[in-house]
């Protein structure tokens, strides 16, 4: 009972629980949703295509995590996501020949750099200027598309240079999709930096209570900044992988609400979006979770404009599950039953 | 004798791991003023906690004039008559007098609320109270002892007979304390019962009639307060004789040493004018004034909080400007702050993990203290100043306010400060703590040959702890006392304005 008890408390225990439901659904509803194939070195499968698409989420909503626990937000990813591909995209060059007219690492890490500079933006303004962090944001996020248009000039650039599409599918020789190394990647340096550095102490003590924090000799304005340039960041490369699945640069439709997904990832994982602590592990999950979800239900036949209601419903239900109201609800029957028993 | 108006009996509560009250009985008459007194962690907030239906208790039984109750919420409790003011006032400062007066059950006309019946309404309960305020005006518009009064006056309308009073005055001066209970007292008249948590003892003897004891969740016992004197009724919360309290410097007073810090002419707009102070190594000195008086002001000029706009600070001979704690504290300065829960602990946090703050705070992101060598320092200091908690682990928030504050000054001093500015450390904790603080503090300023300013409300701890004592009135030092000058008369004057 006690070990029951202790499991349902944890963070971990609702994304996990919420994956394993898509998945037993999946396993009965969707023929050959965990078959795995290997072909020319390289693996396929239905579990691969959402590691891959989840990859992307992960990426962005490590950024976001960090965020709300300064008890901030970040609605901007998603037009960020815009300016990457369009900057990187545009570098590249969309002539037809196959070629590239700047080395595509450096085409990347130029795009990464505007994006950081998006998150300096975000930062300035929420930290330095202490506008609400959700108004902060929506700047850039109605800014953001219109942006990426000017850098495209209102077109779609479409890529052919074949290494570009690397970032977002697989490169030749590997089994699995790039995507997953970076994230990967991404997520063992922000461990590497919780256990090496006090930063994740200081956000948390930033997201709890910040006045304390200013007077405990924290430079408060600094985290926050440090938190929405990171956040950039993460949507800066979250953008060339969205980019480089469709080879190409879409200002109008990459990364569209993508930021709701990632805050959605956040919060399954158990942050509050009230700051304070938070969970890297738990918007891991929860950020797979939503993309087998996405995938599930278009696999079902869902239609992308239908998508967002059944999300919406999960949404419900996370909201119902992380309600202390509800929660105490539920432990009272479990209580009443145990002692019914006894 | 008046019949007992409540009845409590027999009343347990458990927490898990903590028996927060065993077999505790209190018992309240009509148009009493009832102590409840205890250290921190006797059970004084979970009894009332218990009563106001904030927690179900475990076993035991209530009973108002004579028909059981068990309250399941504050608002069950309000209904039948028991109304709480807490220490912290829980009202909407934005709101205005009347509002909050009738807030929840405004009357109404037609569906509609009747703002004329609020605000007469309202003026007349304040005129009963005696309070010269106009209720329509914003409750943030007036000080925190006339919002302490609001909020009585809340707790009066609904028709209470029974009124709790948790820590009403540990944040009043002492004219809005007088006037406090002088309303308090008015209501003892009308025949209400009136339950008063305090630590401070003065206000007990001056107010109440009888008092219950309660230590590590049991029932020590019911007193005449008349009957009862003070040494002993220290001896029953704390539960040993403590012939040291009264002695804290006894050894005599610590001898100051060379000279740590200065300030020459500092002044910051609305804060303090022209403050001239010399800080020595080895001396407590005290900041003596009203809530106010510029004390805490004075002390956050020196810690960065605030920029002085005229004036010059010197460090050791060196002109130093501050424009953050975090400068500060890189030149060895440490501030304890007053408010503990909004300025000093990181609730969500564990204890490990507030003690260190400061430390890594000042070394920066980068050079993170390894888990181990943390753990070492939390477990040094927890024994050093005697936390009392049940791991290292533990959430902060979870700790009694004397302990929360403990861990507080364990963060400072683990960044080894020459100098320790500590605003209220004692406030709002228990007696046998206050002791031990006020010990360490002449301690550390003995053995560590630190300097220390220490701002208090309690002009006895200030006279027995400090080896100097700066008078502050109207943002303005007026006064210095020194050795033999430093008395409860001389400091009075100085405060009241009569030197």
């Amino acid at each position: 009972m006690n070990k029951f008890r202790k499991l349902i408390s944890s963070h971990l225990f609702l994304p996990l629980f919420a994956l394993g439901l898509l998945l037993i659904f999946n396993a009965f509803a969707t023929p050959g949703f965990f078959h795995i194939q290997f072909q020319n070195g390289q693996l396929f499968g239905r579990i691969i295509d959402i590691l891959n698409r989840a990859s992307v989420l992960v990426i962005l909503s490590l950024g976001m995590t960090f965020v709300i626990a300064t008890g901030g937000i970040d609605i901007s990813q998603g037009s960020v996501i815009a300016i990457s591909g369009a900057v990187c995209c545009s570098l590249i060059g969309g002539a037809g020949d196959g070629t590239a007219r700047m080395p595509l690492v450096l085409a990347c890490l130029i795009a990464v750099t505007v994006c950081m500079l998006c998150g300096v933006w975000n930062g300035f303004l929420v930290s330095t200027l202490k506008i609400q962090p959700m108004v902060a944001t929506l700047i850039l996020m109605t800014a953001g598309r219109g942006i990426a248009m000017l850098i495209t000039a209102g077109q779609n650039v479409p890529v052919y240079y074949t290494p570009f599409t690397y970032i977002g599918n697989t490169i030749p020789g590997s089994p699995l999709p790039t995507t997953i190394y970076l994230a990967i990647g991404m997520v063992l340096l922000v461990v590497l930096v919780q256990k090496k550095t006090s930063v994740g102490l200081f956000i948390q003590t930033v997201g709890i209570n910040s006045k304390a924090a200013h007077g405990s000799g924290l430079n408060v304005n600094s985290i926050v900044f440090l938190v929405y340039i990171f956040s950039g960041i993460c949507a800066g490369i979250a953008g060339l992988m969205d980019a480089s699945m469709i080879a190409a640069a879409d200002p109008n439709n990459a990364g569209l609400n993508m930021e709701l997904d990632a805050i959605l990832a956040v919060a399954l994982g158990g942050t509050l979006l009230s700051g304070g602590k938070y969970y890297i592990s738990g918007s891991i999950i929860g950020a797979i979770t939503i993309q087998t979800l996405t995938t599930t239900l278009y696999a079902l036949g869902v239609s992308s404009e239908q998508l967002p209601v059944c999300k919406a419903l999960v949404v419900i239900l996370i909201c119902l599950l992380q309600s202390d109201k509800v929660k105490r609800l539920l432990e009272q029957r479990s209580y009443r039953k145990a002692v019914d028993q006894a | 004798m008046s019949e007992p108006l409540l009845i409590m009996r027999g009343i347990y509560k458990y927490f898990p791991g903590v028996k927060a009250l065993q077999n505790v009985d209190f018992t309240l008459r009509a148009g009493e003023i009832h102590a409840l007194m205890g250290e921190n962690g006797a059970g004084k907030s979970t009894l009332i906690k218990v009563l106001t239906g904030v927690y179900p208790r475990d076993a035991g039984e209530v009973l108002m004039e004579g028909t059981p109750i068990a309250p399941a919420s504050p608002l069950e409790a309000q209904k039948a008559k028991i109304s709480t003011v807490y220490q912290e006032v829980n009202l909407c400062p934005n709101l205005s007098v009347a509002e909050n007066i009738f807030i929840g059950r405004e009357p109404k006309k037609a569906g509609r609320i009747d703002w004329k019946t609020v605000n007469r309404r309202a003026e007349e309960l304040v005129r009963q109270l005696d309070l010269p305020i106009d209720v329509t005006k914003t409750l943030d518009s007036y000080a925190v002892a006339v919002q302490q009064m609001v909020a009585i006056a809340r707790a009066v309308n609904v028709d209470a007979k029974v009124l709790i009073l948790d820590e009403p005055t540990s944040s009043l001066d002492e004219n809005e304390t007088q006037r406090l209970f002088a309303v308090v007292r008015r209501l003892k008249e009308r025949g209400m019962g009136v339950v008063f948590v305090s630590h401070f003892l003065d206000q007990i003897y001056e107010l109440c009639d009888r008092v219950t004891v309660l230590r590590n969740g049991e029932l020590v016992g019911e007193y005449e307060i008349g009957k009862l004197p003070r040494m002993e009724l220290i001896s029953k919360m704390i539960g040993k004789e403590l012939g040291n309290i009264q002695s804290v410097n006894a050894g005599g007073a610590p001898q100051a040493g060379e000279i740590l810090l200065e300030a020459e002419g500092v002044s910051a707009f609305g804060r303090i004018q022209n403050l001239n102070l010399t800080l020595h190594r080895g001396e407590v000195v005290g900041f003596a004034g009203l809530l106010g008086s510029g004390r805490t002001e004075a002390a956050e000029l020196l810690f960065g909080l605030a920029r002085p706009e005229q004036g010059a600070l010197k460090l050791e001979g060196k002109p130093v400007r501050f424009s953050s704690p975090l400068e500060a504290m890189r030149h060895k300065i440490a501030f304890c702050p007053e408010d503990r829960k909004v300025q000093g602990i990181i609730g969500d946090l564990t204890v490990r993990e507030n003690i260190i703050l400061g430390l890594q705070a000042k070394k920066g992101a980068w050079s993170h203290i390894p888990i181990k060598e943390q753990e070492r320092i939390a477990d040094e200091y927890i024994r050093m100043l005697q936390i009392k908690v049940s791991s290292p682990e533990q959430l902060i928030r979870n700790l009694s306010g004397g302990n929360q504050q403990k861990a507080i000054i364990a963060r400072w001093l683990v960044t080894e400060p020459d100098l320790l500015i500590l605003d209220e450390p004692t406030r709002g904790i228990d007696i046998g703590t206050k002791a031990e603080i006020q010990k360490m503090i002449v301690q550390l300023a003995r053995e560590k040959n630190m300097s220390i300013v220490f701002i208090s409300s309690e002009i006895d701890e200030m006279i027995r702890t400090c080896t100097r004592l700066v008078v502050l009135r109207d943002r303005k030092k007026v006064a210095e006392l020194t050795g033999g000058e430093i008395n409860s008369d001389r400091v009075m004057a100085a405060i009241a304005g009569g030197v």
